[in-house]
């Protein structure tokens, strides 16, 4: 039933373009795909380290401004463009993961704002080199050398969402084989008794930083992601309402799974383009508000695992087989 | 060197208003153990609130920031007994994404009820600069000045010397023998929420006709509240004050000698290296750490 249920899913996911005719609709699952690999990475981070990073939309920043500087004006492919998305941010994650995973709870968040807050300000002061508010246009499109035929350009939406879907797709294998290997029992080890994982020989800032290394790579590799797909980069990527936006799908969806974070992505991106024609933007974020208060009050582990609770068959783990 | 002494005076009066958020902060987190994200929230409620009173009711500037506290420690007091009463006992990290909630909520409360155009408050002071030997500042900074200095001395003397100060910090050491003695342990938590609304509110009715007022102001004064509470320490009262001042000169002094662009982000390199460096704060004394 579980297995039938999920097949269905999948297909509906993979043919998407062909029966969202609405591009406006087809823009907001790629958003939505975009999001869910943010929300991916920022669980892991929040959900298996339990380390709150409001810093993140620094790492989605630097993987944006990397592919949008290298590609428009060293004109690199954009396929070296997303490997820069991946590797510069990772390097970022790996040097404040080293200078900030010395800390814990609230110091480690407060870290975490100031470094985004003063690569944000960069962004905007550095005129040279990222052109200040005004930002850098013209990202070329994706494309794929197909041998003996015509490129094949993903500068269609239709085109880009499989991309957004692969992405996807590998984001969550990467975290599902990280979790399911001896790092993730020692994140989550760390995570449930920080003295008793120490005591039987788990180095905390190794595994720690590793973490923080992975999800500042996949969140780089989002902004990568947005930026050839918007093909324009500006400081508008470091608001820090993306790393809320990342907060609420995490903690909503269900933080520490892995489901989680895509259901709150999906949900948080279709719910407001759903409301907009009621409400207006601020209305939304007044609501992102007074919502993740709710799910903290009445649902404190979040979407995924209440209905995971709720229902015995949902909650076999189920995989086709 | 007359530069330099106008970026100390400068510096110093920023400070004041900087120590005035910090110690609301402060004491949030010394007594209650609550990381108050939504401290510039009441901040910005403040600087609204005497936009309010002056523009629509019309009342004095005077009276605007007196109705203006009272309004930011009502909204504390609402904060505390509706949302943070029912997550006692929770883990610091709940009742902090809860504060991120609120944040969220009200400063989008607040473009909803205000928009997004920035508003300028009118105060009765001249704006022709007064001039102290080689140094000039606005009358208005002046009395920023005096009113903060004043209302960080009056919580000073408030936690120090009175009745209700003292069950505050037994109430916060040893909850339990506090109630044995009879404190009302339920109230001491709104009322020291409520206090620390109020005097981020209170920052806010002052800075806002110093600068300008838009819904988002209070990120900037939360990131400052923060960075003074680091400086000295989190929950270190004292600290707190003393830090506001370094971080006003640091600023004035970064913007002045550095790159004006770069002023705020003394606010984020004050919280990394201190962090880093010395965690309990610049002056802790040595049994307080950890």
């Amino acid at each position: 039933m579980n297995g039938i249920l999920l097949t269905i899913a999948l297909a509906v996911i993979a043919t998407a373009p062909a029966w969202v005719w609405n591009p406006y609709h087809l823009h907001t699952l790629i958003m939505a795909g975009i999001f869910a690999v943010l929300a991916l990475s920022l669980n892991l981070l929040l959900g298996y380290t339990g380390q709150l990073s409001l810093g993140h939309a620094a790492f989605f920043g630097i993987g944006a401004y990397a592919t949008g500087l290298l590609t428009v004006k060293l004109e690199w492919s954009p396929w070296l463009g997303l490997l820069a998305a991946i590797v510069l941010p990772a390097a970022a994650g790996f040097v404040i993961g080293r200078l900030a995973l010395k800390l814990r709870g609230a110091y480690f968040v407060l870290l975490t704002i100031s470094f985004a807050g003063c690569v944000s300000l960069v962004s905007v002061n550095w005129m040279e080199l990222t052109n200040g508010p005004l930002g850098i246009p013209g990202l070329p499109p994706v494309e794929i050398p197909l041998p003996g035929l015509p490129t094949l350009s993903l500068r269609a939406k239709s085109a880009y969402y499989y991309l957004v879907l692969a992405a996807v797709a590998v984001s969550y294998l990467v975290c599902l084989g990280l979790i399911r290997s001896r790092v993730g029992r020692a994140l989550v080890a760390l995570r449930e008794n920080e003295t008793l994982a120490s005591s039987v020989g788990i180095d905390s800032t190794h595994y720690l930083v590793l973490a923080a290394v992975i999800s500042a790579a996949m969140a780089g590799f989002g902004g990568g992601l947005y930026a050839h797909y918007t093909r324009f980069v500006s400081p508008e990527v470091f608001l820090f309402s993306y790393t809320v936006t990342m907060v609420i799908m995490v903690v909503a969806g269900g933080k520490g799974t892995l489901a989680g974070p895509i259901v709150g992505a999906v949900l948080f991106t279709v719910l407001p383009e759903a409301l907009r024609a009621l409400t207006s933007w601020q209305w939304q974020m007044l609501l992102y508000g007074a919502l993740l208060v709710a799910v903290l009050f009445f649902m404190p582990e979040g979407i995924v695992p209440a209905l995971r609770a709720a229902g015995p068959a949902v909650r076999r783990r189920g995989r086709p087989s | 060197m007359d530069q330099l002494l106008q970026h100390l005076l400068n510096g110093l009066l920023l400070g004041a208003t900087y120590s005035l958020l910090g110690i609301g902060l402060t004491l949030v987190f010394g007594l209650m153990n609550v990381v108050n994200f939504a401290h510039g929230e009441f901040y910005t409620l403040g600087a609204y609130a005497a936009f309010a009173a002056l523009t629509l009711a019309s009342v004095g500037f005077f009276l605007a920031i007196p109705l203006a506290i009272a309004a930011g420690a009502l909204a504390g007091a609402v904060c505390e007994r509706c949302l943070l009463r029912p997550l006692r006992g929770q883990s610091i990290d709940t009742v902090m994404l809860v504060m991120i909630g609120v944040w969220i909520a009200m400063q989008n409360a607040e473009l909803l009820g205000w928009g997004g155009v920035a508003k300028s408050v009118p105060t009765p002071f001249p704006t022709q600069p007064v001039v102290l030997g080689p140094a000039s500042v606005a009358p208005l900074r002046i009395f920023v000045f005096v009113v903060s200095g004043a209302l960080i001395l009056g919580a000073h003397l408030l936690l120090a010397r009175t009745k209700l100060g003292r069950a505050m910090r037994a109430t916060f050491q040893d909850r339990e023998t506090a109630a044995l003695m009879g404190v009302s342990i339920e109230r001491i938590h709104t009322v020291t929420f409520a206090f620390g609304a109020g005097l981020a509110a209170a920052a806010g009715a002052l800075l806002g006709p110093v600068f300008l007022l838009y819904p988002s102001m209070g990120d900037l004064a939360s990131l400052k509240a923060f960075s003074v509470v680091i400086l000295g320490g989190l929950g270190n009262f004292a600290g707190a004050a003393l830090g506001g001042l370094v971080l006003g000169v640091a600023e004035e002094l970064g913007a002045g000698y550095v790159s004006s662009g770069y002023r705020d982000a003394v606010g984020f390199l004050v919280i990394v290296a201190v962090l880093l460096l010395r965690p309990s704060g610049l002056f802790a004394r040595a049994e307080r750490v950890g």
